[in-house]
């Protein structure tokens, strides 16, 4: 059997302490496949960007274990391993907005997620262009972020998420600055690529008019995870 | 790739004020360390160029660079007859100020033993050596005396024949040369009314005592020039320069010289050590001192604007860190950042010197060894300037990149 792309086990995560202590998940639990798409839902506040922080292992739990791969990576806030080389080995992430480096152009700026991980600069802007093309935003490459429009942003944030085969993408509102059509594109993109490259793809969203784009849905509420049938 | 290039590129605007700042800064660091070397050099340069083998002055004194030192001019005969002594020179050297065509004229007077010294070692840039014992002139171009002019030192007038470059005195002072009489009248002019004055009160003192009264003829002699009578010594000097034979044995010669009780022996080296170590000495420590505060100003400059840079970037850099950039790829850029601006402003500071440094009052003399030892100065600089902004980055925590 193949490990899942992402398993999180009773995650709890408090926020500060004595009266300023705030629950931010109670008990959270959730397995994504490779190659899954899964979307996320749920009120403000409810939790959905602790969960997303916490895996993408940014933002340790109080309590809980989350395995990422089949290995074991945190129990509770205790790192299990260089917690720093797996983000760049495992990982991808893309936020609402400033994703992007301001002073590296678009190709740069996936290139960098590239040399991190030990490419060679050669082969690294060679595949980074690639990745530039595969999202449509080829044309674009040696512009900086600022020239850019904030859909052409978050294409360069996703083809620098997926440079380096991640086992798992995460995503915390990607298409929040976007309009419909724009937001509409970069969910099915993220759909192809949980499809075509065999990633787990987690989005956080509140858009509804996405949700025939993921195989599965959670929702989130007061701290909790509930999963959703598909309502395609 | 670099990031540190590629940052700059974006912050090109504050970058270049900044390194400009530190430039300038460190022109001043380098001018400063010039000016001691102009200093050493022009203290030192008459004492090389004049050649000699051994200084012979008063006794008991450092020679006449550090104090005053007068001895018997006869002195120049009896340092000639010591076996080994190939040639022995008056030294005159004095600094006089005077005005000429309305403005200072502040310059060293140096005698030369005329007519064995007409000055031909004298490295000239134009005109010619000393041709007559009396009213002729070498001047160095600093004091911009044109050649042919003539200059009323005293009660005569003297006529520039030669020029040098770069000749001064022990401070910075241009030098000029005369036959030693010709220095010495300079040096010991005194008004006729002086004269007159001196010549009576010779006469009075021996109308007071009884070879006055019996020698009428001696009263004449009082009151006539001083060079005229034979118990009054004729005008003395500073020193007097020896030339050792090519096969002398030195030490054999210092040694008689250093039996004589009236005087002191110095070689060049123990000459210009001294002329250092009084003349030059504090000056350094001053310079240094400067040096050393403008230096730490500088540090201080480069770490705050890195540090600034840095806060600037820090979301960068805390997504840069969410990427898995390691500390290495990080530091880096933060120390490539602080190294490029302090060689840039290394080389403005070395630019900028090149035009200006010419143009300051006294000499600077950039070495070598110094431009190696101040580029080392500023890569340590640099270096501890971006431990700061390194801290600040290895701090930040990667989410910081989500709470905008
Ligand atoms: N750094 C923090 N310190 C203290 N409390 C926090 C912190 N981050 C989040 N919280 C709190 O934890 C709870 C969950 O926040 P979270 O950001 O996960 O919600 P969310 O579901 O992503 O909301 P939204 O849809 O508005 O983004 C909220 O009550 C929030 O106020
Ligand atoms: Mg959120």
């Amino acid at each position: 059997m193949i490990a899942p792309a992402v398993e999180v086990q009773h995650l709890r995560k408090v926020y500060g302490s004595g009266h300023t202590e705030v629950v931010a998940i109670r008990d959270a639990s959730l397995s994504i496949a490779r190659g899954e798409i899964v979307g996320m839902f749920g009120p403000s506040g409810s939790g959905k960007s602790t969960i997303l922080t916490a895996m993408a292992l940014i933002n340790p739990p109080t309590t809980g274990k989350i395995e990422i791969g089949g290995k074991l990576v945190l129990d509770g806030p205790k790192a299990l391993v260089d917690l720093r080389a797996f983000r760049r080995q495992h990982l991808g992430f893309v936020f609402q907005k400033a994703n992007l480096i301001p002073f590296l152009s678009a190709l740069e700026n996936v290139q960098i997620a590239l040399e991190v991980n030990d490419t060679a600069p050669k082969a690294a802007r060679k595949r980074a262009m690639e990745l530039l093309d595969y999202l449509g935003v080829g044309a674009r490459a040696h512009n900086l972020p600022v020239a850019l429009s904030g859909g052409e942003q978050q294409r360069v944030a996703v083809a620098r998420a997926l440079a380096n085969e991640p086992s798992l993408i995460l995503a915390d509102e990607p298409t929040a600055a976007l309009d419909s059509q724009r937001g509409r594109q970069v969910m099915e993109l993220f759909a192809k690529v949980a499809h075509e490259r065999n990633a787990g793809v987690l989005v956080v969203t509140h858009d509804h008019r996405t949700l025939d784009v993921f195989d599965r849905i959670v929702d989130v509420e007061d701290g909790m995870i509930r999963v959703r049938e598909k309502v395609a | 790739m670099n990031l540190a290039v590629r940052d700059i590129r974006h912050n090109s605007g504050r970058f270049a004020f900044t390194t400009v700042g530190i430039g300038l800064l460190l022109m001043i660091v380098m001018g400063m360390g010039g000016i001691y070397r102009g200093l050493i050099y022009e203290a030192t340069l008459l004492v090389d160029r004049v050649g000699a083998d051994l200084w012979v002055v008063q006794g008991h004194t450092r020679g006449p660079f550090a104090e005053v030192s007068r001895i018997s001019a006869s002195l120049e005969d009896r340092v000639r007859a010591v076996p080994g002594v190939a040639q022995s020179r008056r030294f005159v050297s004095h600094t006089i100020q005077r005005v000429h065509q309305g403005r200072p004229l502040r310059m060293v007077v140096q005698g030369l033993s005329w007519p064995e010294d007409r000055g031909e070692w004298i490295p000239l840039v134009a005109g010619r050596a000393l041709g007559q014992a009396h009213y002729e002139m070498i001047a160095d171009l600093s004091l911009r005396l044109p050649l042919g002019e003539k200059i009323k030192l005293g009660r005569d007038e003297y006529e520039v024949v030669g020029h040098t470059r770069g000749m001064v005195g022990t401070s910075g002072d241009g030098l000029t040369f005369f036959t030693v009489s010709d220095a010495q009248a300079i040096q010991f002019d005194v008004p006729g009314e002086a004269v007159r004055l001196e010549r009576a009160a010779r006469r009075a003192r021996l109308e007071g005592i009884e070879i006055g009264r019996l020698q009428p003829l001696l009263l004449d002699r009082a009151a006539g020039p001083s060079s005229s009578i034979p118990a009054l010594s004729r005008p003395q000097v500073s020193a007097v320069l020896v030339t050792l034979h090519p096969d002398a044995d030195a030490a054999a010669v210092r040694a008689t010289l250093d039996t004589w009780p009236d005087i002191t022996v110095f070689s060049t080296q123990e000459q210009k050590d001294l002329l250092l170590s009084g003349m030059v000495d504090k000056a350094k420590r001053q310079l240094g001192l400067f040096r050393v505060l403008l230096i730490i100003i500088s540090t201080i400059i480069i770490a705050l604007i890195i540090y600034t840079l840095t806060l600037d970037k820090i979301r960068d850099i805390a997504l840069l860190k969410l990427i898995g950039a390691r500390n290495r790829v990080i530091g880096g850029l933060i120390l490539q950042q602080s190294l490029l601006m302090g060689a840039f402003g290394y080389a403005l500071a070395w630019g900028i010197g090149q035009f200006t440094f010419p143009h300051f009052p006294r000499l600077v003399v950039v070495e070598l060894a110094d431009l190696i030892s101040l580029g080392f100065i500023v890569l340590v600089i640099s270096t501890l300037a971006s431990l700061l902004g390194i801290w600040k980055a290895l701090s930040v925590e990667p989410n910081t990149v989500l709470s905008a």
